[in-house]
């Protein structure tokens, strides 16, 4: 199964509508939007482009916050975090690519509240793709997948967006 | 006196990774560069106003200084601080080893504290691998500095200065300047650039204050400061280690400071971009005119800040190369 750009498009654009209605709802005008390297950040440049040009948008590398360092090591390639605004006191919107145990996104609040105390966190998902290991639902999501647990979502980027189902091949 | 053959592979894991840091030569270049590309989104956190990721939350460094240091220990305390490790100095000097009690029996005590890493500094070469050589398999070691042999930390953030100000490597001409014959500093940083491709690297002292075997660790030696410094990207000036200095090594301090100390003036050779490093502490108007070392082309408060960022990336990869197995 795969998605090409204009399947992709079509999703963002409706999480784009969603996440604006998500905002009024909650009487929100200002927020500043927060990537995960390195999906994550394509999704939320894409979403931003659909919004405004003026919102703030900060990336998140949750390398030194992951539950699994000891086990696996730093990444070799951790990028810098870079948030452009005061998180303390501001609403963000969290974009990530891909949903799964709910560990990163864990992660990367713990690491936004080192930050700051920011006034709420929304969670934006282009895929979800259950298995589950924390309590943890994201806010908008493009589109929900059951998948069985050796295959993953692939997005490839940064522009055009499209993506795959790779098989994951044991360790 | 403490001997123990230098083995480069006791530093890595089965699978090549980083276990201990003892000395920056045999190891391959692509570790190096994981060091520098780590090191880069640690000077990102000490950026921070929360100067603090939880890497290391639950281990317990260990700071075995047994010769004096205030920069290289704080830094290192600083690193383990920001990684959220805790920190144990121990003060050698003050502590029971002058009770009597022998150095295995100091670190066996150490570990039955469930201690995750040892920070060494020594004045014996090859202490930190005879630690190495003895610890328990969880611990790792890293040298803050042996002898005359080996400051890998010192040279890896003296790499990462570089790499920031210059871009990289390929086509580099480094000076390193003074008493490489006393200095752990200097070797670690010819070993370095050499690995990692610099062009060319040239250390300019007088003959005295020069190993009999330089040339062997692949640098051109000059006796003249000015050829020495003609067209040099970077000039690394040493620290003259009075401490260490036997008396005919050198006439006077002022007889150096004539002859190849660092000012405006002297520095005309070098490129005019060229930056200027020193590992620290400086003798003002011995090595290094006031004039050069808070002059603009300067870096040496540089060096500092990224040298917590480089022992962050060190202590945080020698961890994880300790939990992952053999």
């Amino acid at each position: 199964m795969n998605w090409t750009s204009s399947d992709i498009d079509q999703r963002l654009d409706t999480m784009a509508d969603a996440l604006r209605q998500r905002l009024e709802q909650g009487g929100i005008q200002d927020f500043a939007m927060v990537g995960i390297h390195s999906g994550g950040v394509w999704v939320a440049e894409a979403l931003r482009q659909r919004l405004s040009d003026e919102i703030p948008l900060g990336t998140l590398d949750i390398s030194f916050y992951r539950d699994d360092f000891t086990h696996r090591g730093l990444h070799p390639n951790v990028k810098p975090s870079q948030l452009p605004f005061e998180v303390e006191g501001t609403h963000i919107v969290l974009v990530d690519d891909v949903l799964m145990t709910g560990r990163t996104i864990r992660a990367a609040m713990n690491e936004l509240f080192d930050f700051g105390r920011p006034a709420s966190i929304v969670l934006v998902a282009l895929f979800d793709i259950g298995h589950r290991q924390l309590p943890i639902c994201a806010d908008i999501c493009g589109q929900t997948l059951a998948l069985p647990p050796h295959q993953r979502v692939e997005l490839r980027g940064p522009a055009p967006l499209a993506a795959d189902i790779i098989e994951m091949t044991p360790a | 006196m403490i001997h123990s053959p230098p083995s480069a592979n006791i530093q890595l894991t089965a699978d090549g990774r980083l276990k201990h840091f003892l000395s920056v030569e045999g190891l391959p270049r692509s570790l190096l560069e994981e060091i520098l590309d780590g090191a880069a989104s640690f000077v990102e956190v000490g950026g921070r106003s929360i100067k603090k990721v939880p890497l290391l939350r639950g281990k317990t460094v260990v700071n075995l200084f047994f010769e004096p240091s205030t920069r290289t220990r704080s830094t290192f305390e600083l690193a383990a601080k920001r990684l959220s490790a805790d920190v144990l100095n121990i003060d050698i000097a003050k502590s029971a080893t002058s009770k009597g009690e022998t150095l295995m029996d100091m670190l066996w005590n150490l570990e039955a504290m469930a201690s995750d890493m040892f920070i060494v500094r020594h004045s014996d070469s090859g202490a930190p691998f005879f630690i190495a050589n003895h610890v328990t398999p969880q611990v790792a070691v890293i040298n803050a500095g042996d002898g005359r042999h080996a400051h890998p930390t010192q040279a890896m953030l003296d790499m990462y200065t570089i790499r920031h100000y210059k871009g990289g490597f390929e086509g580099l001409k480094v000076a390193i300047i003074g008493d490489v014959l006393h200095s752990r500093v200097a070797r670690s940083q010819i070993h370095a650039l050499n690995i990692l491709g610099a062009e060319e690297v040239r250390v300019i002292a007088p003959k005295t204050l020069l190993p009999t075997d330089i040339e062997s660790l692949g640098v051109s030696v000059h006796t003249d400061l000015a050829s020495g410094l003609r067209d040099v990207d970077v000039v690394i000036a040493l620290r003259l280690q009075k401490e260490r200095m036997d008396s005919a090594l050198l006439p006077s301090e002022g007889e150096f400071y004539r002859l190849y100390g660092l000012n405006n003036e002297r520095l005309r050779p070098a490129k005019p971009d060229a930056i200027i490093m020193h590992p620290g502490p400086i003798n003002r108007g011995v090595e290094i005119a006031s004039e050069v070392a808070d002059g603009p082309r300067s870096v040496i408060l540089h060096q500092v800040t990224f040298g917590i960022a480089v022992r962050m990336a060190v202590m945080s990869m020698s961890i994880s190369g300790q939990e992952s197995g053999l």
